[in-house]
């Protein structure tokens, strides 16, 4: 093994000498790398209800078992055929959907809009608004 | 006794990757055709209300079908004891393997849904056949693997025996379920059936030697090993009697069929309408995949060439694509009895009307793509593991026995 | 109409289950429970929200083919609006006409040997043993406490093994993506339906869509109701009128029951 002369504030490792030059670049880089990704995906602005004062449950509660409450919700509602509607989704969506300057609604699922502002913030995908209507009124609701 | 040498494929490097490039083109093309389905929804496909399975499950069912017949030649050498198969023990629980992948990946790339393939595995329905099919093929696939761990670790060899017994056992429930998927339909003509999973069973010895024998006949001149007659030959006298088999099943369950009065209609449909399901049933599934390879395999001067082995084989595959296509397909274009001795003059979801299917191009390349997948599998698992032996020569030095 | 009644309701209340709401229907459904004989309208009252959907209850329908009539298709409009399919959507713009949705469809017949015609409606059969729950491999097709036979989408994989085995051909499966669902019926590419027998009206104390519009528009000739109820109108009809099942050989004891064929 090289024996080669070791300058000062360096260690070595597998024969590469690493000085304190690499270190300060290799710490500029990923404060860099983290500065960027904070900058590219900004947290979300939730567009919230006009009306309503409060949701079912208080925000740190919702932020961390919403999806606990839909998937019991929705057991209970298909399978037994319980329609209490607190956890319901319809009752989510009647009261976060947002209306645009015409006022109609716009649907729910769109970007920007009160579930995928956070879901794509979170990368989480969801697929409750494949089956599920995205606005409180069908268009085609009939008379 | 020679001792028989296993060896991983070598040489011909550039051949060897060339191929092995092409069919991994061919199954990122079915991968995109998959996600084009998926992601537009089904509406790009022939498939619709009347005919709900098209040519991904009859490619698939194939797949699944020769999956479970292909370890048969393992089974004979394990379980019944012809110790003349053992050295292609290995290679047939491979094939096993790698066809059961093929098949399952474009059964589940063509749901509906196939993100919520971890719900199909966490959630049973078990009076479901389908659910016990699910269970059944993943199954195959671990006893599969753990017949090979008997095989290629010697500390195991003393447990073959009992794993060729599992997997045999296992493989021949695994095929009376799928035959029963369709068996155990009560809706249809074509379909309620109990000869369905007996039938089913027999096909899989047909295909599955066929597919095994592809790959025999071309691996070993493809790598310069030697392959003996003799052992060709038994190959080829199992594959006639399969094929043979097969015919015997298909008349049975055709007559019987006839018999009934109240099925007749939709048997004269299949066979005798001159539409697409009677052209593949007499000229397909008869002719191409009975009769012809029948001729090749047993009659002169055709049952001393290899190449008409491998003809005969390729012709045995082409049949059975045919004849899963015609139960399945034919079986549902057929409208269903709602009405017994009434006429349907009219409806407004095709009740009483024949049903339209036409194959579209993404179903077609994901069927494709099944055989692609097993190919690729299979050729990676030969170069990196001793599972082919290095040479088959005949036992006997005296001129070989013609049979 | 019913979707802007509904959500008004609900930006009127709090989120919060209305608990004065809750206790009226409960009392409501006692008072009824306690006097069968004594009913605000012809079917049960409505079901309250919390409580489950009761074996008690067998739902069930009746079918007067001898009513029911050629140029009348007031059933399948309904549906059609209720459910949010066919007419009643701006959906299945790609797919092609086999590949469409149908809940409901009328079918005209005539019997080979004696010439008459008979002209019905056909959906979901809503069986006692139904082939299509037996087949589901996940359980998405499952059978209601009170008989109603559905399609949970939450777990439904796409198989369409359950239009396979149904005798009816019942079921359609979704070939594209929708975005004008009915807010209490969803409904989505990749997954598998049928007729609910209008599951959310039913819950609600009312008929399903094509009984109400028969009954207002068409020729009366579907009956509604509790098959265990031996006051309901639908009871009374069938120990009155034959009836039969359609393909009743295949003893799947479907619900509903035609009289007339």
């Amino acid at each position: 093994m090289k024996m080669a002369g070791k300058t000062a504030g360096s260690t070595r490792s597998a024969g590469v000498q690493v000085t304190f030059l690499h270190r300060l670049v290799l710490y500029v880089m990923l404060l860099a790398m983290v500065s960027l990704v904070r900058a590219a995906v900004p947290v979300p602005d939730i567009p919230l209800p006009q009306d309503a004062k409060q949701c079912v449950q208080p925000k740190s509660i919702m932020r961390r078992e919403h999806f606990n409450f839909l998937y019991h919700q929705r057991d209970e509602t298909m399978r037994r055929g319980i329609r209490t509607k607190r956890y319901s989704l319809v009752n989510c969506v009647s009261c976060h959907a947002q209306k645009d300057a015409k006022q109609q609604y716009i649907p729910i699922n769109e970007k920007g809009q009160f579930c995928s502002s956070c879901h794509e913030y979170t990368a989480v995908k969801i697929d409750c608004f494949e089956c599920h209507a995205t606005v409180p009124v069908s268009k085609s609701a009939g008379q | 006794m020679t001792t028989i040498v296993y060896m991983p494929l070598k040489e011909k490097q550039l051949g060897f990757y060339l191929i092995l490039a092409a069919f991994g083109v061919l199954v990122l093309v079915g991968l995109l055709a998959a996600w084009y389905m998926e992601s537009n929804g089904h509406y790009v496909t022939g498939m619709n209300n009347q005919v709900v399975w098209g040519l991904p499950h009859v490619f698939a069912i194939f797949l699944i079908v020769a999956a479970s017949g292909a370890l048969n030649t393992a089974s004979i050498a394990s379980v019944f004891r012809k110790t003349v198969y053992k050295p292609l023990a290995r290679y047939s629980a491979l094939m096993a393997i790698t066809l059961l992948i093929g098949g399952l990946t474009v059964l589940v790339l063509d749901l509906g849904r196939p993100d919520r393939l971890i719900i199909a595995m966490t959630h049973y329905n078990f009076t479901s056949i389908f659910a016990w099919n699910i269970i059944l093929y993943t199954g195959l696939i671990l006893v599969a693997v753990i017949y090979l761990w008997t095989m290629l670790e010697a500390r195991m060899a003393g447990y073959n025996h009992q794993a060729g017994m599992a997997a045999f056992i296992w493989r021949i429930v695994l095929t009376t379920g799928t035959g029963s998927i369709f068996g155990f339909i009560i809706a249809r003509s074509a379909f309620d059936a109990a000869i369905l999973a007996p039938m089913f069973v027999v096909m899989s010895l047909g295909f599955g030697t066929a597919c095994n024998l592809i790959g025999m006949l071309t691996l070993f001149p493809w790598n310069n090993r030697p392959l003996g007659e003799d052992l060709v030959h038994r190959f080829r006298k199992n594959l006639g009697i399969f094929v043979a088999t097969n015919l015997y099943f298909v008349a049975v369950y055709h007559l019987t069929n006839l018999y009934f009065r109240n099925h007749q209609e939709a048997e004269q449909f299949i066979l005798f309408t001159g539409n697409i399901y009677s052209t593949l049933f007499w000229i397909g599934q008869v002719i191409v995949g009975g009769f012809i390879p029948l001729m090749l395999l047993f009659v002169e001067p055709f049952r001393r060439s290899r190449g008409s082995l491998l003809l005969a084989s390729f012709l045995v595959i082409l049949g059975g694509l045919a004849q899963l296509y015609v139960l399945i397909i034919g079986g549902q274009a057929y409208p269903m009895p709602l009405f017994p001795g009434m006429e349907i003059l009219s409806s407004g979801f095709y009740d009483g009307q024949i049903a339209q299917y036409v194959p579209s191009l993404p179903e077609a390349l994901l069927g494709i793509s099944g055989f692609a997948l097993t190919i690729v599998l299979t050729l990676v698992v030969l170069r990196v593991l001793p599972m082919l032996p290095q040479a088959l020569i005949d036992q006997k030095q005296t001129s070989a026995r013609h049979g | 109409m019913k979707e802007t009644h509904y959500s008004s309701q609900q930006q009127s209340s709090p989120p919060q289950t209305d608990l004065s709401k809750r206790k009226w229907i409960g009392g409501a459904a006692a008072l009824v429970a306690l006097s069968p004989g004594l009913r605000l309208v012809e079917l049960a009252a409505a079901k309250p929200n919390d409580q489950p959907a009761s074996s008690a209850v067998r739902w069930g329908m009746l079918v007067d083919t001898e009513r029911c009539t050629d140029s009348c298709t007031a059933c399948v409009d309904a549906c059609q609006l209720e459910n949010g399919w066919g007419k009643g959507s701006t959906d299945e713009s790609r797919s092609r006409a086999t590949q469409k949705a149908h809940w409901i469809r009328k079918v005209k017949l005539r019997d080979r040997e004696t010439g008459k015609t008979h002209i019905l409606p056909l959906f979901c059969q809503h069986c006692e043993n139904p082939p299509c729950v037996d087949v589901c491999p996940t359980g998405a097709s499952f059978k209601r406490a009170d008989g109603i036979v559905l399609v949970d989408k939450h777990i439904c994989i796409g198989c369409r093994y359950c239009m396979m085995a149904c005798p009816y051909k019942a079921r359609s499966f979704i070939h594209e993506a929708l975005h004008d669902q009915r807010v209490l019926v969803p409904r989505g590419k990749g997954t598998v339906e049928s007729c609910t027998f209008c599951v959310q009206r039913v819950d609600r104390g009312e008929q399903p869509a094509c009984v109400e519009a028969c009954a207002k528009l068409g020729n009366k000739a579907l009956t509604f109701g509790d098959l265990s109820d031996p006051e309901s109108a639908i009871a009374k009809q069938r120990t009155e009128v034959t009836s039969r099942a359609i393909r009743a050989d295949l003893a799947l004891n479907p619900r509903v029951r035609y009289q007339g064929i």
